[in-house]
This record gives structure tokens, sequence and C-alpha cells, in this order.
């Protein structure tokens, strides 16, 4: 077994902290550069130095998105905007209507919020994306009703990564007075992303999926027609109010800086990665019954969703330990269960359990992804061989008709 | 720059930093991932916890990480009130008068969904007292949130005794510790406090993290939802890097904790004897009550807070005028209103607080830059403006 250390494929959980990133928030901890100051403390030069510091992040994230900074709230990360968004405008707007739509492929930030708000007495409906795990429009119309105060659709799933029409779904919900948010955590410095010409009302933004430090996300909250939220944690009254707590100058500075560095590497690194993915995946694609789970064409470049067939996900994860890889999103990776995003895209159990997520990202290299085409030949080779299941397939048998006796 | 508003933050230790620094740079996995890089950083977490449940005596099971102190007391104070177990719809909850923002924001917060909320007052030394707890205690009060040490007076409320009215009425609770921990022992287990709101960034650790100590007994509905982070009850993947910073600052207040306090209190005592001597007219606040060794809030008669504070700004003295979070507004502290002090006396109130790195010549230049902020102000003959 070698030691050294395995090839990272699961961007798309997290990421590293870019070096450049990390220099920048480094200047603003210790006593060294006097950079560690409160940014609430309005009596000393330690406070004021650091409140330019979060302005200038503040501008950073907000040019990322098309945004204006004054509409830039910072969080914890994009879990916290989540709930921020989808509580604080349930919360507001309550009198208004109690229904909220969302799909069954969301982040649990989402989805799990949305289970709390029911508990509350709102009324959610889950759509169910298409096979390609693409929302279609006329369901979502359909699903709309005088209650609805806010839809929730993800920009680019974490899973699979899909990414959906939200430039469609922005109009749609524009046109019937809706409330439109958008989890951004997987889409933001990947695909463009432009709020006031997608209509999105309230997105919900992290730094550490793409090079920026864990704990520090962003929600971004419309002026104009102005969104208001009721607010999830109380105190200071920081970030005009809609969110307290001491602000983390060297977090803010961190996604600012990793904000900037996506704006403008976004295009030249996305032609690299989409390159490195589609390598791997035609270095895959030679074995036999492999499925690309999610669309292929309306699909970010970083992420490679794929089921090997007969070989089961754990046990494949576990013979690519070589490969940092994950077998769903790494909030749910402690569960054996198979992916709900694949389930709900009408996938087999047998083939959600077969799954494996690679994600390609800005460290990831060639020779990276040829071992990762070798190691998988073998290893899934190697699997089903010792699968009598494969052995069955291979001898043209229909396993779908075989009755398994009960033990 | 002589930076004396450690209260309102403290810069990162060296150490703390290097400990952080792998978790920033090559150790960047999600702790939530099931390979190699992921289970690395899951028991980088276990220690932190460790080193963070040591600090306040506390079992690691017990510890959650939320992304700071306000986060920790909105958890205690809305995952209490939500929280299934609450048999009522609406209950009350009682406060101390002297509570940081934090504290008071939520507890107001839940007067919308039908709670009483009670402020009780607070002695003329700055310590909420326990037969004033007792007495706003009433058959409904569900929870009870005081904290062990106030951000601006630096009062040491009698915590054991507080516990005790709280226990006979079967009323939780909780402490916000964000200043006391780190310069004062702390024992959890022994408080009888069963919620407990810690910062790291208040003891040399990063910004944006902090901890709620919960007794297990205690049913709590979490304020974030989505991913099972920390047992459910904190989602969102865990700022890694910070909490590793701030188990180290945990591990390193414990064991200096006995020096920190020499050092804070040594250079405390000497500014506040120095003080009373060179301008006698200082008043200095909550000087009957036990206070934290690093604080001291005062005034002198006839400067101003702010435009003092500007002052000494510019001569090279970052103070503050009370806590960092009300600030922004000019209203004189909460917390002096609750000691009953003059609204004028109170405006001029100035927040010195020690830190590991100041030493005994930034006292001796604090006293002289006051010593010429008054000469100034006499030469001016602008005291008569106090009046």
């Amino acid at each position: 077994m070698s030691m050294k250390k395995p090839i990272y494929f699961d961007y798309s959980a997290t990421t590293p902290v870019d070096p450049r990133v990390a220099e920048k928030m480094c200047r603003y901890l210790t006593m060294d550069d006097g950079l560690f100051g409160n940014a609430a403390s309005r009596s000393h030069q330690y406070g004021w130095d650091v409140e330019a510091a979060i302005d200038e992040a503040r501008k950073n994230v907000a040019d990322l998105i098309a945004a204006d900074p004054k509409e830039i709230v910072w969080t914890s990360g994009a879990t916290e905007s989540d709930n921020l968004a989808i509580k604080g405008v349930a919360h507001f707007y309550r009198k208004k209507g109690n229904h909220i739509i969302t799909s069954k492929t969301e982040h649990k930030a989402v989805l799990d919020t949305c289970r709390q708000l029911e508990r509350e007495g709102f009324e959610v409906t889950y759509l169910d994306p298409e096979e390609s795990g693409l929302i279609d429009l006329a369901k979502l119309e359909a699903a709309m009703t005088e209650q609805t105060i806010l839809v929730s659709i993800m920009h680019v799933n974490n899973e699979i990564g899909v990414i959906q029409d939200v430039k469609a779904i922005g109009e749609l919900c524009r046109s019937k007075k809706i409330l439109f948010h958008v989890d951004g955590a997987q889409s933001c410095g990947k695909v463009e992303v432009d709020v006031n010409e997608m209509k999105i009302d309230l997105l919900s933004m992290s730094a550490h999926k793409i090079y920026g430090p864990k704990g520090m996300g962003a929600l971004y909250v419309r002026r104009k027609p102005r969104v208001r939220l009721e607010a999830q944690m109380h105190g200071g009254g920081h970030e005009r109010g809609m969110r307290s707590g001491t602000l983390a100058t060297h977090q803010i500075v961190g996604m600012g800086e990793a904000f900037r560095l996506a704006k403008e590497e976004m295009a030249t690194e996305n032609e690299r990665v989409r390159m490195l993915r589609d390598r791997l995946m035609n270095g895959l694609s030679d074995i036999e019954e492999v499925y690309v789970n999610g669309d292929v064409e309306q699909r970010v470049p970083h992420n490679l969703n794929i089921s090997f067939n007969f070989v089961e996900g754990e046990s494949l994860m576990m013979a690519l330990s070589d490969l940092a890889v994950s077998s769903g999103s790494a909030c749910t990776s402690a569960s054996l269960e198979p992916s709900y995003v694949l389930r709900a895209l009408g996938r087999s159990d047998e083939l959600a359990h077969s799954s494996i997520r690679f994600s390609i990202g800005r460290f990831t290299t060639e020779a990276d992804v040829d071992h990762a085409i070798k190691l998988c030949h073998e290893k899934i080779q190697k699997l089903r061989d010792l699968s009598p299941l494969w052995d069955m397939f291979k001898a043209g048998i229909d396993l779908s008709t075989v009755q398994w006796s009960a033990h | 720059m002589v930076y004396l508003d450690h209260n309102a933050t403290t810069p990162l230790d060296q150490r703390v930093w290097q400990a952080m620094q792998p978790y920033l740079s090559e150790q960047y996995g999600n702790p939530s991932s099931a390979h190699a890089l992921g289970r690395a950083a899951r028991a980088a977490l276990d220690l932190a916890r460790e080193q963070v449940a040591q600090l306040v005596n506390a079992h690691p099971s017990q510890v959650i990480f939320t992304s700071g102190g306000t986060e920790a007391n909105n958890a205690a104070i809305k995952g209490v009130a939500f929280s299934s177990t609450a048999t009522k719809p609406a209950m009350k909850m009682v406060i101390g008068a002297t509570e940081h923002a934090s504290v008071r924001a939520p507890a107001e917060s839940l007067q919308r969904h039908g709670w009483q909320v009670e402020r009780v007052g607070c002695e003329e030394s700055g310590i909420v007292s326990a037969h004033v707890l007792a007495q706003a205690i009433t058959g409904s009060t569900r929870m009870a949130s005081v904290m062990w040490a106030n951000n601006e007076s630096g009062a040491i409320n009698p915590l054991a005794e507080l516990a005790g009215v709280c226990r006979e009425h079967e009323v939780l609770l909780h402490t916000d510790a964000v200043q006391a921990a780190g310069k004062l022992a702390l024992d959890f287990a022994a408080s009888g406090a069963q919620l407990m709101s810690l910062s790291a960034h208040k003891l040399y650790g990063p910004k944006g993290v902090g901890a709620l100590i919960v007794d297990k007994a205690v049913s709590l509905e979490p304020l974030l939802h989505g991913g099972g982070q920390e047992r459910g009850g904190r989602c969102g993947t865990e700022n890694v890097a910070g909490i590793i910073g701030f188990g180290k600052a945990a591990e390193l207040a414990v064991v200096e904790l006995a020096e920190r306090q020499r050092h804070s209190l040594r250079l405390r005592d000497y500014f506040e004897q120095t003080l009373s001597r060179v301008l006698p007219q200082a008043v200095i606040f909550a000087a009957g009550a036990e206070r934290l060794p690093n604080t001291s809030f005062f005034a002198i008669p006839p400067l101003e807070g702010r435009t003092l504070i500007m002052a000494l700004d510019r001569m090279g003295f970052a103070v503050a005028s009370g806590s960092a979070c009300g600030s922004e507004q000019h209203q004189p502290s909460h917390v002096l209103k609750a000691m009953g002090v003059a609204t004028e006396l109170a405006h001029g109130a100035l927040r010195v607080s020690f830190g590991q790195q100041n030493t005994e010549s930034d006292v001796d230049g604090l006293i002289s830059a006051l010593q010429s902020q008054i000469k100034q102000l006499q030469a001016m003959g602008a005291a008569t403006a106090w009046s």
C-alpha cells in the first residue's frame, strides 16, 4: 500500500484554501499587522482598519454576482444563508401566505429548513425533477398558488452538478410576484451568476466551495424591489440587523479574495477543468455498464457523477482509497442510504448505490485523472470478478426477473 | 498604538495561529467526508472539542460549536423556547438587566411569540443578586439567562447562588460566559447552569467561532437546520480551522490562566490606583463588585466619553466607551443605567481592558494621556460645558 496522500477528487465537498487567499487572511489575525480589531469598535483605528477591509471584501463578493455591496449579508456559511433566507422570508411574509415550493434534489440545508417550517404550519411542495435532474417549468408553475410566498431552487446541484435554468425560473417567479431564493453554494465562481438578469431575490453563497475558508458564507438580499427578512440571529444589530454577531474579519477577507479570484479566473479555469472532466469521462466510458447521472450538457464542468452497475458504491470507495471521492454529498455520506438526489431522478436503488461523485478543481492535474482512470478500471474489474450478480448478468440472465428467496 | 480593548476582541495568539495553519492549507478535508482527508479533519475537531470542554470542565459531548458567542446565545434562548418539551406554547423568560445585546435581542424576539420577558435589575455594584432573580421567577418561568461576568463593568455575578434559585424553582439557567472564559476558572459541571455560551476571539482565538455548552437533559430546537453536523445540534460544514484555533486557545487559557490573571490584575490595580491618585475626581464603576481582573470601567468628570476616546485614539490608545456592539449608538451604556449611574456621569464612561501584551508603560502612557486631556480641557475653559 502506498502511504502517499490520496488524490483529491472531492472539490464539491470542500476545497483547499487557495494559498493567495490564506496569505491575505493571515494578515487579519495576529498582533503583527495590527489588523485584528473588532469591526464594530467605533472608537479606535483598530476597528476602522478592519471595517475598510470588510467593505472591500463585500464589494468583491457583490461583483461576482453583479449585486450591490449593500445587498450582501455575511453569514457563517451556506447552511446559515439557506436557513436565514427561507425562515427569514417565511416568518416575515407569513401573513401574506404560507406556501413554499422547492425541489427534492435540494441540499439538506434547504430541505431540513423546509421540514422545520412544515412543523410550524407552513405548506411545502417538493417538486420532482426530470430524469435529467432539471426542473420542469410547467410543473413549477402548476404548483404555484395564491398562498405561495417563496420558491427555493438550487442553481447547481451538489451531487450531480446539473445547472438549473434559474433565469427562466426567476422570470416566472417575478411574474407571479413570488420571491425566489437560490442556493448558489455550488454555482458561485463556477458559472455566471447575475442576480438582476436572473431575477434572483435571495442567493446563498459559500466560501469553502470556491477556495475560501470554511465557516464563512453570505446571503444576497435584494434591495430593489426590497426583500424583507426576519433575522434568525439577534444581537448587536450587525449587518443592518439581518445577522448579528462579531464579524470574523479574516474569514470575510478570505471569502472576498476567493470570490475576486474566481471572477478573474473562472473562464480559463472552467476550460481546463472541463478538459480534465471530459478526459475522465472518456477514460471511464469503455467500462461496461456505466451510467452518468444527471444531464451531461447542462452541468458544471467540475462534476462527474457516475454509476458502475453491479459494483457496490461503498466497496468501490474502499477499493479506491487512493482517491478521495464521495458516494454522495459529504453531508449525507455518514449514512448508508442511497443518494436521495439520485432516487429523485428515478435511478434504481442499485444504480444509486453504485454511484461515485468525482469533482475536479483548481489543483487537479492530468496525471491525477489518468491515475484515476487506471485505478477505476482495475478495481471495478476486481470487484465485478467477485460479484455473482455480474456473473449472472454476463450469462445473460435478466436480474429483474430473478425471484430472490427470503432468508 | 497601544491596544487596551481586549474585551472587544483579542489578537490571535501566534501559537493558536500555528495550530490553525495546517487546516487552511494541506488539511482541508470536510469533516463529513468519509475519505482519509475528511476523517483527519474529524479527528482534529474531536481534539478541539476536548480542549474546549476542559476550559469549562464540561464533557466533550456537551460542546456544540457555533459561529460565535452571538449564535450561542441565540441558540440557547430560542433553542429552549422553541424546543418540543416546552409544554406550554408561551412561557416566561427572565434575563439580567446588564446582559449583552445578543441575549437581550433574542429574548425580546420571543415576545413576538407570546413570551413574557422580564429584565431583573442589578445592584449598584453591577451584580444581579439571587434574591432579585427569585422575585422575578413565577410558576410559568421556563428559563433565566444571567451572564457570568459583564463585558463593560467586569462585574462577576454570583452564579452559584443564582443557580440555586433556579434549581429551587425548576428553571433552566443559561449563562453568557463569553467574557469570563479565559479570565476566570469556569466549572460548568459545578456551576448549576444548564447552558453556557463561549466565544473564541475573546481569549486569543479566532473570530467567527464559539460554542454552546449544553447539559444533555436539556432539549434544544436547533437554530440552523440541514446536514446534521454537531449531532444535529448545529448544522453547516464546520469551521475547521476556526474550531482548531478555539481548541488551542482554550488549552492555552487553561495552562496560563493564573499567570494571565496575575498579569492583568497587576496592571489594572496599578492603573486604578494611579488614576485615583492623579485624577481624584475619577469614578470607577462596579468597584464594589468582584470583577474580571483585566477590566476597568470608569469616568473622569467632566471629560465626555466619546470625545475622550477619539482624542486617545489620536494619541495612540485604543479604548472603548463600553461594548463594541453598542458603539454605533450614542446612548449611554445600559449597564450603567441599570446600576443607577446618573446619565451625565455615564456619558463619560470609558472602558480599558488589559491583555497579555500590555505593560506597565502602557498604563503610564494612558495616565499621562488622560492627564493631558484634563489639562487641555481646563485650558480651554470648557469644563463648564459639563454642567
